[in-house]
């Protein structure tokens, strides 16, 4: 099985001398059981194909060898035989019917959701996923972290180019973990190969699927469906660890989100507030307004020397916490705390000659989302 | 059945004047390009429908090469994402509605008619009409790539929101040229329908006919059944994008997922609209070479029809992740893998063809032996594709791009190629050079396969499709692919060639062009003159 496939790999490869392993040219076989049956049908169909294909192909090649004009073939004149005609008919359904029986019995299983021990809330948004685990308050934007640089070539490509990101997906090894899965503005697809958990994530729908990692390690994968100008460039990675890490990493991550929603009611500084604003900007807002602000209009304005942005700071904060209704521009009201909200407006306020000098408070922004 | 000959009209356009063998009642046709704007000749319609479909064949082309460029190496280099975007949109709309489409649109234009024994199309006027809507059409499209924020970037399936609320603001110009093109195939297809129920020789049943113009037949109703589902979808999407509507528009209580169901309704069908006619082709071709009469022909016509049927059964197949209930899943994951079972009728009626035949191997059997291979090869892959679990895998990554580039490039462009090499004799008087044709034939298989096959590789190793820059380990492939693709480009130049040098000039052909060859349209004298069959003629029944 493996050494047809090698053969294969070294005629497609030859051309650039490359060494690869099995995972780079076949699916992979992945961490969970589910994955692991995937696997066992793919490969099972692909050798039904591989047999069939001989026996065809075989049968042709024979014929135009043997009865070639130019060696004075004579050619015969029969056109149909209906017993013939019959088996070749018979037979395929009973393949498929072959084949249709594992494949039914997968798909139960992936259907399955059921006595899910941990509750991941996946939300796509144009261009980053964000995991919110439900009954934990823990939630975050996950956003590719390949810089720009790279994507250029100015900078050398690192081994994970395209498919690394700020905060990956934690969650913990053998247990049963469901997925809850929407989209804010278009249709995304939210894929991990390795887990073989792949399903669009649709705005107004709520999608299930779940998994359960058999495997600690790094899971990278990236969005399926095309959804705009970054699709390229949203990958997916899962950190799969040990129940106990898990735990306290969990844990970690309920303390400094508590911490944070505390720095909501304190006086903030100007410098602190667009300090962390560049920061969210960057992560955030830079995909579409771009890195200084400039914008790409049509679709994505400028906030550089925009006058409406400068001229009236509720204007400004409405856009981010409601959304642009109609347009790309998402509603950060749960996606961003009144933090980062905070700092981001600030930031954008006082950044690339706007220089307005105003200061908004996290306290105002929590104010404004609260009603 | 007894055969049904129109009413012979008194007074009538010159087209049907000619079956009162009036010939001398043609008027000149008009000069220069008005000729061509007026004409309701079913042979100059299908010339200008070919002409037509081989431009935008190399406009979709370019739009690949530049696809291509961008993905020969990690990072971006030639475009950035909005055009790449631009681009494989702009690639797939142009192949699907204005190069394939209308190429197998000519040849039913051509060579219907001829091989029914019938003067002329049913409705010459709606005909011409139906032509000229394209090149309004696809000029329309095009211009979209001028505009402000750009050409249509979603797909060519075009996903809502992504291609509402998101959308560029050249939307609506790309919804009004997908109307025109709908409205042009529904009268194409009207007109084809009629010509072959109404005109046919005196002596020949529906189970007389060659097998393009039964899977012609079939073709045209689907094209009746599924365009206006297009229509519908793309009105829903106008009314959107400028109405205030909410048909796509979850934050207005609308369902995105009803876009794709609306639209694979059309959608799926729609690849056998593609592929159908090609099956005909190749049934035309193969016997001829191997000069012994097709195996099945009344199976061929049965398989046909049943995948006809069949695919309005199967639209969900392409909707495996989008979260429908388990039962929906298992029944089109059974429908689709029962499609397996016609078309696997349909290629080993070809292969039992070649049994015992008397084989030469002229470019149009180079051709059609090419489609048995490798559309049988984007099968496989399809009935890969067929297995929902497995689709959780293989769905919208370069699997998907491998299996519809097989099924359609060396399935539908090499038949439409076979065809073009087959009776070009008939319509130029001349044999193309077959030396050319040859090469054609070896670059094309190189070129295709060096193209299409790594993309599997690419897509089970985890590559997305639609994506301007990739990771890594995906770079191999890609850069053959894209040699692949440069070289396949270049290839199809000798095409060009071999079809301006066959039109002006070559070995004669005789009426009969190739030894094997049965149908009614080897009667007549090559190049066939304008007006054919103006007396219709008897047909004789051979061995079908």
């Amino acid at each position: 099985m493996q050494s047809a496939w090698r053969w294969l790999l070294v005629i497609s490869l030859s051309a650039s001398g490359s060494q690869a392993n099995a995972n780079d040219w076949n699916m992979p076989v992945g961490v969970t059981d589910i994955s692991a049956d995937i696997f066992g049908l793919h490969m099972t169909i692909f050798w039904v194909c591989v047999v069939i294909g001989l026996v065809v192909f075989g049968a042709m090649f024979y014929s135009l060898f043997r009865y070639r004009h130019s060696k004075g073939a004579k050619a015969a004149n029969f056109h149909e035989h209906t017993s013939v005609e019959v088996l070749w008919t018979a037979i395929p359904v009973l393949i498929l019917v072959g084949m249709a029986v594992p494949a039914t019995a997968t798909l139960k299983n992936m259907y399955d959701s059921s006595d899910a021990e941990l509750d991941v809330m996946i939300t796509g948004q144009q261009w980053r996923w964000r995991y919110e685990y439900l009954g934990e308050d823990v939630a975050f934007n996950s956003n590719m972290s390949t810089p720009r640089t790279q994507i250029s070539g100015a900078e050398t490509r690192g081994e994970h180019y395209l498919l690394e990101v700020d905060e990956p997906l934690v969650l913990p090894i053998n247990r049963k973990v469901r997925f809850l899965m929407t989209s804010d503005d278009v249709i995304h697809s939210w894929w991990v190969p390795d887990l073989a958990v792949k399903q669009d994530t649709i705005p107004g729908f709520i999608n299930e699927n779940w998994v359960k990692i058999n495997e600690p390690g790094i899971y990278r994968g990236q969005c399926t469906e095309l959804c705009g100008v970054n699709h390229g460039f949203m990958p997916v990675v899962v950190h799969a660890m040990e129940e106990e890490e898990f735990e306290g990493w969990l844990a970690k991550r309920k303390e400094a989100a508590a911490e944070e929603a505390m720095g909501v009611d304190r006086e903030w500084g100007m410098e602190e507030l667009a300090e962390r604003g560049e920061s969210v900007y960057q992560a955030i807002c830079s995909s579409c307004h771009q890195a200084e602000g400039q914008g790409s209009p049509p679709a994505f304005p400028a906030l550089a020397n925009n006058q409406q942005l400068i001229e009236d700071v509720d204007w400004h904060l409405d856009k981010v916490i409601n959304g642009v209704s109609g347009a790309a521009m998402p509603a950060f009201r749960s996606t961003l705390n009144p933090v980062e909200i905070a700092a981001v407006v600030t930031y954008t306020r006082n950044a690339w000659g706007n220089d307005t000098g105003d200061v908004v408070q996290p306290s105002e922004v929590a104010e404004l989302i609260a009603q | 059945m007894s055969p049904k000959l129109p009413p012979q009209p008194h007074v009538q356009h010159s087209t049907t004047a000619v079956a009162d063998g009036q010939s001398h009642a043609h008027p000149a046709p008009p000069k220069g390009i008005l000729r061509w704007l007026l004409t309701t000749n079913h042979k100059e319609i299908g010339s200008l429908y070919l002409i037509f479909s081989l431009t935008m064949f190399f406009v979709g082309g370019i739009f690949a090469l530049v696809v291509r460029a961008e993905l020969f190496q990690p990072g971006l280099q030639l475009v950035q994402p909005e055009f790449f975007n631009q681009m494989t949109t702009m690639h797939g709309l142009i192949m699907v509605f204005a190069a394939v489409m209308p190429a197998f649109t000519g040849l039913a234009n051509w060579m219907i008619p001829l091989q029914i024994g019938a003067p002329d199309m049913a409705l010459p006027r709606l005909n011409n009409f139906s032509f000229w809507l394209l090149p309004v059409a696809f000029t329309l499209l095009l211009s979209t790539l001028l505009m402000p924020g750009g050409g249509p970037n979603f797909g060519w399936t075009f996903y809502a929101p992504l291609s509402t609320n998101y959308a560029p603001p050249s939307t609506t110009f790309f919804i009004l040229s997908l109307h025109l093109a709908g409205i042009s195939s529904i009268l194409g297809a009207i007109n084809i329908i009629a010509t072959i129920l109404n005109m046919r020789a005196p002596g020949m049943r529906l189970m007389d006919m060659p097998l393009f113009v039964w899977t012609w037949l079939i073709t045209a109703f689907l094209l009746i059944a599924v365009m206006p589902v297009l229509a519908a979808v793309i009105t829903m999407m106008l009314m959107d994008i400028n109405f205030g509507t909410s048909f796509f528009n979850a934050a207005g209580g609308g369902d995105p997922v009803l876009f794709q169901h609306l639209f694979w309704t059309f959608g799926h069908p729609e690849v056998y609209i593609m592929i159908l006619p090609a099956f005909g082709i190749v049934s035309a071709i193969i016997p001829t070479f191997a000069r012994k009469p097709l195996f099945g022909y009344a199976s061929m016509v049965y398989a046909t029809a049943a995948i006809a049927f069949l695919s309005f059964l199967v639209w969900a197949h392409h909707m495996f992740v989008v979260g429908m209930p388990l039962v929906a899943e298992l029944f089109f994951m059974y429908t689709t893998m029962l499609i397996a079972v016609p078309t696997g009728v349909k290629v080993f009626n070809w292969v039992t063809t070649l049994f015992r035949g008397s084989i030469s191997f002229e470019s149009p059997m180079l051709f059609a032996l090419a489609f048995v291979v490798l559309f049988t090869i984007g099968g496989f892959s399809g009935l890969m594709l067929a297995i929902a679990p497995a689709d959780f895998q293989y769905h919208d990554t370069y699997f998907v791009v491998a299996h519809f580039h097989y099924v359609l490039v060396p399935g539908a462009i090499f038949a439409i190629m076979a065809g073009v090499y087959y009776w070009l004799p008939k319509w130029t008087g001349h044999y193309p050079n077959e030396r050319l044709a040859q090469w054609h034939f070896w670059f094309s298989i190189i070129g295709v396969n060096l193209t299409f096959f790594p993309m599997h590789f690419a897509g089970l190793a985890g590559m997305p499709r639609r994506i301007p820059d990739y990771a890594l380990q995906f770079a191999d492939f890609n850069l053959l692919s894209s040699i692949g693709a440069f070289f396949f480009g270049a290839s199809q130049l000798l095409f060009v060639l071999g079809i301006i040098l066959c039109v002006r000039g070559g070995k004669k052909a005789p009426a009969k062009a190739w030894e094997g060859a049965e149908d009614l349209e080897w009667t007549v004298p090559c190049p066939a003159p304008l007006h054919t069959f103006e007396t219709p003629p008897v047909f004789h029944r051979t061995s079908h």
